[in-house]
């Protein structure tokens, strides 16, 4: 999906970036700066390193039930939104709202699933997309219509997405004692299917990785991925020499965004809590712009980041119980990753563009 | 209903001045340039620091580490998108992250649950002698704690420094025209390094102030989106520096409403007003769009 790849025509000249050094060099240091900073942090805050970091990678992949229904489960919302934010920033859309759009979508897929509960788990998947685009619709909107900053727009409509769903769990889809903030927990008939008996892992899992599949294909195989590719990178080579509806391209990656992270809290309520909460998501929304980046916006990378961030947060949670380390020490080594990549990303821009001249 | 008012007003410059100072320092950024999405992290960086500092210094000095501590998260800030010249926008987000996570690291290894840190010493109101005891405006405007009035005079100081200095012409040089400012002789780098400082030392203060005069303890997360909120508002205010606290109180009364129906006895949902502000918030946005304009320069990476 990256740029520069051999398929499609050359957009700009490949950046001597990730593909040059190989993805494996880059997941080795990778994940040598990952430990790194945990060994860093851990020393800093007067914690055994070792015991912690045991600790860690039993709470991640310890058992074939701790990876397959902690991590894996943990991946499948990270992957989807992860996506959703990846083919936005591709188009140059700043969509920083795949929090807000998972927990309308996760909101969607409750009502439908409780209003037709025999009609199996497809109406809620198909409703929870519906319910992550809509949120994107006033964003995309005031973008189009006012030139209002997507950044700014997507911000708000998570804090409103947040208030929506207390309400919701409150009021219209509260369970039907009226005494807990959530909603009725679903029919088995809407759940989605476990892949394996005596884990957590549900069929979300594999409609995450079929969707990462066809976005990469579709945007390495098609004049659409094309668009995308080439509006994200000039909007005004594409707009005058491809002759590319710039607008409509953006539109169209926005809306597929936000499906995708609609899709994302869909397979969270019907794979993993069975029920609409308030705290349904614990910030995956916002994890995904750390797993896009570290992806470098690459589809298939996308599965890769988002492993790592699932495995670190359930370990980080393991952590936490087994060696007393709290387990925000995780979300420091995704920042500290995030701007490790980027200013990595900056200085090779550079490089390229000072060979170039 | 003139008791109702007065709560009214009280409650929306209380909720306003943190926004208000994380804007303007935003402002100040923004005008050089910058786009810094990380004042969520300063914000919250600044009520740790203030909360660290005012146990052991007292809350006036606690105030000054809230300062601190935002200038040192948007120190990391500049390195890397200024001194590094990465995208601005992931950088801030980034930032917010660092700050978020750092905050609730510390908090628990420093305080862990023991409620240490709710013995924090806090700011009382100031009463301005004859002026407070205005009707309905006097407690919202001349009894409150001091980072409402360091407010006032940071807002008034930055709108006059801004444009009636030979420093605010360079400052916003930098945000319409880098290479314009380069060729004048300034250093457009420098200039915008200094203006993050000033945007985090005053997101700190925003941070210190939901500690020391509002919360009266630390809470991880405590920020809640005020950073976020504060760029949007720094849009609405039109990136001018007495426009963001107008656009700053329109917000606090926006939440405020919440208190008035609380007292009316409304049986409303409360989430929708909760949520109120931030559609508010989007509809001026809307309306406000074609009559103003961002600095041209904004979020461009600057080489020299």
């Amino acid at each position: 999906m990256s740029a520069g790849t051999t398929h499609g025509p050359p957009v700009h000249a490949a950046p001597r970036g990730p593909r040059a050094m190989g993805p494996l060099l880059i997941g080795v240091a990778t994940l040598t700066a990952v430990v790194g900073c945990l060994v860093l942090l851990l020393l800093a805050t007067g914690h055994d390193p070792a015991t912690a970091l045991r600790a860690l990678l039993r709470g991640a992949v310890g058992s074939w039930y701790t990876l397959t229904s902690t991590t894996l489960v943990r991946a499948t919302p990270l992957i989807l939104t992860g996506l959703a934010v990846a083919i936005a920033f591709r188009a140059g859309v700043l969509n920083i709202g795949a929090e807000g759009q998972l927990l309308a979508g996760a909101a969607a897929a409750t009502a439908v699933a409780i209003a037709w509960p025999s009609g199996g788990a497809l109406p809620g998947v198909l409703a929870g997309a519906a319910g992550g685009v809509l949120w994107t619709a006033l964003p995309a909107w005031l973008r189009l219509r006012y030139n209002v900053l997507e950044v700014i727009s997507t911000l708000m409509c998570n804090a409103v997405a947040v208030y929506v769903v207390g309400w919701l769990v409150r009021g219209p889809l509260q369970e039907p004692t009226r005494i807990y903030p959530q909603s009725a927990v679903l029919d088995l008939a809407s759940r989605l299917p476990l892949l394996w008996d005596g884990t957590r892992l549900h069929a979300g899992f594999v409609l995450a990785l079929l969707l990462v599949a066809a976005a990469w294909w579709i945007n390495a195989h098609t004049a659409a991925g094309f668009r995308l590719r080439a509006v994200g990178l000039n909007e005004n080579a594409a707009a005058s020499t491809g002759g590319i509806a710039v607008a409509r391209t953006r539109l169209v990656a926005f809306v597929v965004s936000g499906a995708l992270a609609g899709v994302a809290g869909a397979v969270e309520v019907q794979g993993v809590t069975y029920a609409l909460y308030e705290n349904l998501s614990p910030g995956y929304g916002y994890t995904a712009i750390a797993v896009a980046l570290l992806a470098r916006l690459d589809a298939r990378a996308v599965i890769v980041a988002a492993l790592l961030f699932a495995a670190l947060q359930a370990g980080g949670s393991a952590m936490q119980r087994d060696a007393a380390v709290p387990a925000v020490t995780v979300k420091v080594v995704e920042a500290a990753l995030i701007l490790g990549v980027i200013t990595v990303a900056a200085w090779q821009q550079r490089r390229t563009r000072s060979h170039a001249v | 209903m003139t008791e109702t008012l007065a709560l009214f007003a009280e409650a929306t410059v209380r909720t306003a001045t943190p926004l208000a100072l994380a804007a303007l320092g935003e402002v100040v950024a923004e005008r050089a340039g910058v786009i810094n999405l990380g004042i969520e992290g300063a914000l919250i960086g600044g009520a740790f620091g203030a909360l660290v500092v005012a146990g052991g210094a007292g809350p006036y000095l606690g105030l000054v580490g809230g300062a601190a501590a935002g200038m040192l998260i948007a120190l990391l800030f500049a390195a890397v998108a200024i001194g590094g010249r990465a995208d601005q926008i992931i950088a801030g987000t980034a930032m917010s992250l660092v700050g978020l996570g750092m905050t609730g690291v510390l908090y628990r290894s420093w305080y862990g649950t023991t409620g240490a840190a709710l013995n924090t010493p806090t700011l009382g109101p100031v009463a301005i002698p004859g002026l407070s005891q205005l009707p309905i405006v006097g407690p919202a405007l001349f009894a409150q704690p001091l980072p409402t009035y360091v407010l006032a005079v940071l807002a008034i100081g930055c709108w006059r420094w801004m444009y009636h200095t030979g420093g605010g012409l360079a400052l916003r040089g930098c945000g319409e025209s880098p290479t314009a400012a380069r060729v004048a002789g300034i250093r457009v780098r420098r200039v915008q390094t200094y203006a993050v400082l000033f945007a985090g030392a005053l997101a700190g203060l925003g941070g210190a102030t939901l500690v020391l005069a509002q919360a009266g303890t630390f809470a991880e997360g405590m920020s809640a989106g005020r950073g976020f909120v504060a760029i949007a508002i720094v849009v609405l205010g039109r990136w001018h520096p007495l426009g963001a606290v107008l656009a700053a109180l329109l917000f606090g009364a926006a939440s405020a409403l919440q208190t008035v129906f609380q007292a009316l006895g409304s049986d409303l949902p409360y989430q929708l007003f909760l949520a109120f502000p931030y559609l508010l918030t989007l509809a001026a946005l809307a309306g406000f769009a074609g009559r103003s304009r961002a600095p041209a320069a904004l979020g461009m990476v600057v080489d020299d």
